[in-house]
Formats: C-alpha cells, structure tokens, sequence
C-alpha cells in the first residue's frame, strides 16, 4: 500500500498540466483563430463594403473627409429605390432567375444520365468519355463564346433568353457530371445489383434507387450549376443586346455605367440584391452541399 | 422450386481465369454450400448464378432453362447480399415489397406476402421502421423476407451471416436452416466458413483457386477428404499432418511409426512420400503408443484440447499435434503423454499430388 500514496509536495511543484492548457489555448490563438479572423476580414470586407455603400447617401459616399468611410451617418433607401423604379431592375432579376433555373435543370438532366451511364454502365471507353467530357470543362468560356456566336445567330437564338439558356450547358454539364460520378460513386453497387435481382430495369434503378439516395448530391450540383448560370457574364454580354433581356450582372455594368459615370450606390444596390438568391440558395442547403463534397450515403 | 445445374463453368476477367471448368448439380429443394478460402471463385460462381456475372464459357441451367443469356430478373432467383443492400430511404415495408411492386402485383396480394414474410420472420413489429434503425440481426431478417416474398425458384445466399457478432451467427445459422427446412426452397450459399458449412448443408461444394476440390455431403467430406485440401479445410481444429513415408506394414517419421489405415497394403507404396492425416479427436490415450510433449492443455470441459509435439516427427505445415481427448488431462507442459491413433479413421495422402490413398 504504501507505494501508492501520492507525495503532497510533488503534485505542487510540477504545474506541468496548467503550463500545458496555457500553451495550447495560447497556439490554438495563434494557430486557428489570427488566421480564421485575416481570412474571414478579406472575405467579408467587399460583401461589407457593398452592403454600406447601397444604403449612402451620394455626398456621404464622395466626401471622406468628413465622414467615416466605413460607416453610414444617415442611411437612405434612395439608391434602391432609384434601382428598383426607375430601371428594368425587377424584369433582370426575372430573366436571370429563368435562365438560370432553365440552364441548371437542363444541364442536372444531361449530366445524370452521363454521371450514371459513365460511372455504373461501365461500357466500353466509358474512362474516356469521362475525361473528354471534364476537358471541355477546361475550354475557357472567353475562347468558347466566339465559336458559340456563330452557333447561336445560326439557329436564331440571338438575344434571346434561350440563347443563354443552351449555351451554360456547355460549362455546367462537366462540372456536374463529374460531380455526381464522384457521387453515384459512394452508392454500394449492391442496392443496384440487388434491384436488378429485384426486376427493376435500368431506368426504374435510376429513378427509385440511385436518384433518390444521390439528392445531396444533385442538390449540391444544381446549387454550383445555378450560382455558375447566374453569376456568368461573359455569355450575356457577347449573345444579349436589349435593355430588358439583358441579365443582373450584364445589366447592371452597362446600365448603371453612363459614359465614365458609375452610379455606385444603386451598382452596388443592384450587387446586393443580385447577390440575395442565391445566398438564400446556399442557406437552406448548406448541409446537404457539404455532405456531398465530404462524400458518402449514410444507411 | 427448381435443380441448379452448373457445367463446365468458366469464368475470366481479361486474360485472367478465375473458374476452371467448375460443374456442380444441385437437386430440387437441396441446400448446397459452397465453401473455400477467399479468391477461390466461390461469389463469382454464385453472382454468375445470380446473372449478375456473365459466363465465359460453360452453362449454367435453373430448372430445365439454361440461364447464360437470362436478365436476372428473369431467373426467378433471390439473393441475400453479404452486407444486406436493403433501400435505405424505404421502409422495411417498402424494401420487402418492392420486387412485388415492379412485378405490378395487386396491393392485396403484396400486403399478403409482405405480412406472411414479417410473421415468418418475426418482423411485423418493424414493418414501418428505416433499415437504419434495425439492428444488424434484423437487417439481416428484413434481407431474407426480401427474397421470401417473391417465392423464387432458387434462393442465393452471399456471405450473409459474416457481418454479424458470434452469438448472432449461431441463431441465425439455425434460423436460415429452419427457414429452408419450412419453405423447401432451392438454396445455394457462399461462405468462407467450414463450420456454417458443415451445420447447414446438405451437401457442400469445397472450392480453391476457382477448381471444385469435392463436393458431397458434410460428414462424407469430414470422414473421407479426397485430398490434402479438403482435408485441411474441413474440420475444426484442423486434421493434423505427418509427413513421411511407407516402410513394411507402417509409416515412418523420422524414429516415430504409426499403424496404416486398414487394407492398405504398405508394399505398394514403399518409399514413396507419403502424408498422414489424422484428427485430433481420433488420438487415443492409452499409455503405450508414442511419446508426446505437453505444450499446452486447453480444457473445454466437454472434451480438453492438448497442443503437444512429437519429437522427431516431421510434420506438415504446423510443427505442433492437436490432441482432443474426451479425459481430463492432469499433465503440466513439459510432461509426457502416451498416444496412439485410432488406425480405423486416419488418412493417407500423397504428398506430391495430395490425393487420398486409402
């Protein structure tokens, strides 16, 4: 027994354990938190910088001297007011919003039966077809649009929404296509076999097996297809004339830039509202985006 | 209810064969295992029964129908997966339905069957849970009602009970034996398992390196192996092994000899690299036969395993013998035990081909 008793005076003297939380609560400062805390502010700030500037005043927003450039002393609604009565703002919001569910249905369409066929058919070359299919993904849009031009007066789509609507396909089906093989990847390829033991066809596996357990990961494709279809700019510039069909972000350069007159406060009210949907979009499915890119169904 | 019948079976992928020519038939209403070491070939034999394979060469025949070019939902067969693949966004309801549901049966008679399957198997209480809220026994269950609904022809069963703790193996072992006894369904079950082997089936399928090495009827297999492997593989603890050869009337090891298996005649094979299998059950304590050094006495109290080594014999793979004997066994390690085979059940090998010789 006697071996096992503990000497008071050792315990007092070693503070080993506290020294020891000091130094990682210390390094876990400097090592996560400093860092987290940079990144965030370089992250955060221009979102910051637009949300104030929608809501100042022009002399406010001209005149640094007298007022805080990152604060608002006497907040308005004009600049949004301005944008939303005084220009097609609503009828853009609608068109992008149309296109972009347009071009994110058609593209999730074709690039599930691609991700299936490639990644579960196993046909012969099937390796290559996949990889031909991420090289185009690899094609930079500004080189794509000019042969895509002649495409598009060729059928007649020019300024027209459909215009934009065939031609996001073209940088959205890659990406979701590999996207959701690396999905339909983490599906066991028993529950498949076992439905075709079961009497399912092809199609039916599709539908009632692998579609409904690869909805975070459709979701998470539909999320990137629709946020890529409506931030893109080059397209809608180039295949988009008219004032009213023209979508948020063309629209809003060519509009609210008169000459060399950049009207700030409603560019950046019309980024600010631009930028709503799809943070919507990103709340409401955050989990379920994460879980795809983290992999695995869970049973 | 239907004969499995499988012959000359190939099967490569590329330029590799993993099946040899493999030919096995299956009687109506038969339980027939097939039993090896992983890569024998004895899951892709079954998928290829299953449809799920294509055949490379061979056929393969359920009923009078030879299958090779049959969808497998045209088969009429049902397969138990190793890691169950129930639909994890259905319900046990739903997983047991759905082959009756594609099959566009009339609701009455899905909820018919569904419901006899549930009371078979004791699972009504969970018909409306998710697979994920199951535990591994009941996962186990809802994957036999899977294939019990659809009242098959043939019945596949891969590895279905390797997921499972040992306690559970055992009572669902029972339980699928059961099952057949009831039903009187075509089966045909993987495992890497001699034991589940030996106690389900009525005839077992040994497999190794994508060749039959026998097949018949669990206790033909144990009493009579027709070469080294099986004879290795069947039983539990394994068959012991000497090696050495014939001279006169006995076989020799180094100084030890032991008695030939009756009506054997020794002249025959004299000099000729022999291996002699004996199980441990079949050593006899008489005080007389050869010396053997205690190791290790491991009392099960039914019978009390002993690990000894004879000295100077050389064996076959293990260095050390496995005694079981019904006694109880007072020596320590280190100690000397007296034994003597049981010449009526001991086993003969060549040791070039590993073929019987009695």
């Amino acid at each position: 027994m006697t071996d096992t008793t503990i000497d008071p005076a050792a315990v007092t003297e070693s503070e080993g354990p506290q020294l020891l939380s000091w130094d990682s609560r210390a390094r876990r400062i400097v090592t996560i938190y400093v860092p987290l805390v940079c990144f965030l502010i370089v992250l955060l700030f221009p979102f910051y910088w637009m949300a104030i500037t929608a809501f100042k005043p022009n002399s406010e927003l001209l005149n640094y001297k007298d007022n805080n450039p990152f604060w608002i002393s006497a907040p308005t609604l004009d600049n949004i007011r301005k944008l939303l009565f005084e220009t097609d703002y609503l009828h853009w919001l609608a068109t992008t919003m149309g296109i972009a569910f347009g071009s994110t249905f058609l593209s999730l369409f074709a690039s599930v039966l691609a991700a299936y066929a490639i990644q579960r058919l196993r046909f012969r070359g099937s390796d290559y077809v996949g990889l031909a299919i991420y090289a185009a993904y690899l094609v930079p849009p500004s080189i794509l649009f000019i042969p895509l031009a002649q495409v598009v007066f060729q059928l007649g789509l020019y300024d027209t929404p459909f215009a934009l609507v065939l031609t996001y396909p073209t940088f959205l089906v890659p990406f979701c296509t590999w996207l959701l093989i690396g999905y339909f990847k983490s599906i066991p390829y028993e529950l498949e076999e076992c439905a075709l033991i079961d009497g399912a066809s092809r199609l039916q596996i599709l539908r009632r097996i692998t579609l409904p357990l690869a909805v975070p990961g459709l979701i998470s494709a539909g999320i990137f297809a629709f946020t890529l279809s409506w931030n893109e700019f080059i397209y809608a510039l180039a295949f988009i004339s008219s004032t009213e069909k023209k979508t948020v972000p063309v629209a809003i350069l060519t509009e609210l830039v008169q000459g060399d007159v950049y009207q700030w406060g409603s560019l950046m009210a019309g980024a600010l509202l631009g930028s709503l949907p799809v943070a919507i979009f990103y709340m409401f499915f955050v989990e379920y985006y994460v879980s795809s890119l983290t992999g695995a169904v869970k049973e | 209810m239907a004969t499995v019948s499988i012959r000359d079976v190939r099967k490569a992928f590329g330029s590799t064969e993993v099946l040899h020519g493999v030919s096995v038939d299956v009687a109506d209403g038969e339980f027939v295992i097939l039993v090896g070491p992983s890569g024998c070939g004895k899951s892709t034999l079954l998928r290829m029964i299953a449809g799920l394979e294509n055949i490379t060469r061979g056929a393969i025949a359920i009923g009078e129908r030879v299958v090779n070019n049959v969808a497998p939902k045209e088969r009429d067969i049902a397969m138990v997966f190793q890691n169950y693949a129930l639909y994890p966004h259905m319900t046990v309801r739903e997983n047991m339905a759905f082959s009756l549901m594609l099959a566009k049966a009339p609701k009455e008679v899905i909820e018919a069957k569904v419901g006899r399957a549930a009371d078979i198997l004791g699972l009504a209480p969970y018909l409306a849970r998710y697979p994920r809220q199951l535990s591994g026994g009941q996962r186990q269950r809802v994957a036999m009602g899977r294939a019990i609904v659809r009242d098959p022809q043939v019945f596949l069963f891969d590895e279905p009970l390797s997921n499972l703790d040992a306690k559970l193996r055992v009572q669902m072992r029972a339980e699928i034996k059961d099952l057949h006894q009831r039903l009187g369904t075509t089966t045909v079950y993987v495992t890497h398992d001699q034991i589940e082997a030996m106690t389900m089936a009525d005839k077992i399928v040994v497999m190794n390196g994508g060749n039959v090495e026998q097949f018949g009827a669990p206790l033909e297999l144990y009493d009579r192996p027709v070469n080294l492997f099986v004879a290795g593989f069947i039983g539990s603890p394994a068959m012991n092994f000497v090696r050495g050869q014939v001279e006169g009337e006995v076989f020799r090891s180094g100084a030890v000899a032991l008695p030939l298996p009756p009506g054997l005649r020794g002249a025959a094979m004299a000099g000729r690299p022999v291996v002699y299998g004996i199980r441990p059950e079949h050593w006899r304590l008489d005080g007389q036969g050869i010396a053997a050094t205690v190791q290790v006495v491991e009392p099960t109290g039914s019978e009390t395993q002993v690990i000894c080594t004879l000295s100077d014999a050389r064996m076959l793979g293990e260095t050390r013998m496995i005694c079981a004997f019904r006694e109880r066994i007072t020596e320590r390690p280190g100690q000397e035990l007296r034994i003597s085979p049981d010449p009526a059940v001991v086993h003969l090998f060549d040791e070039a081909s590993g073929a019987r010789l009695n």
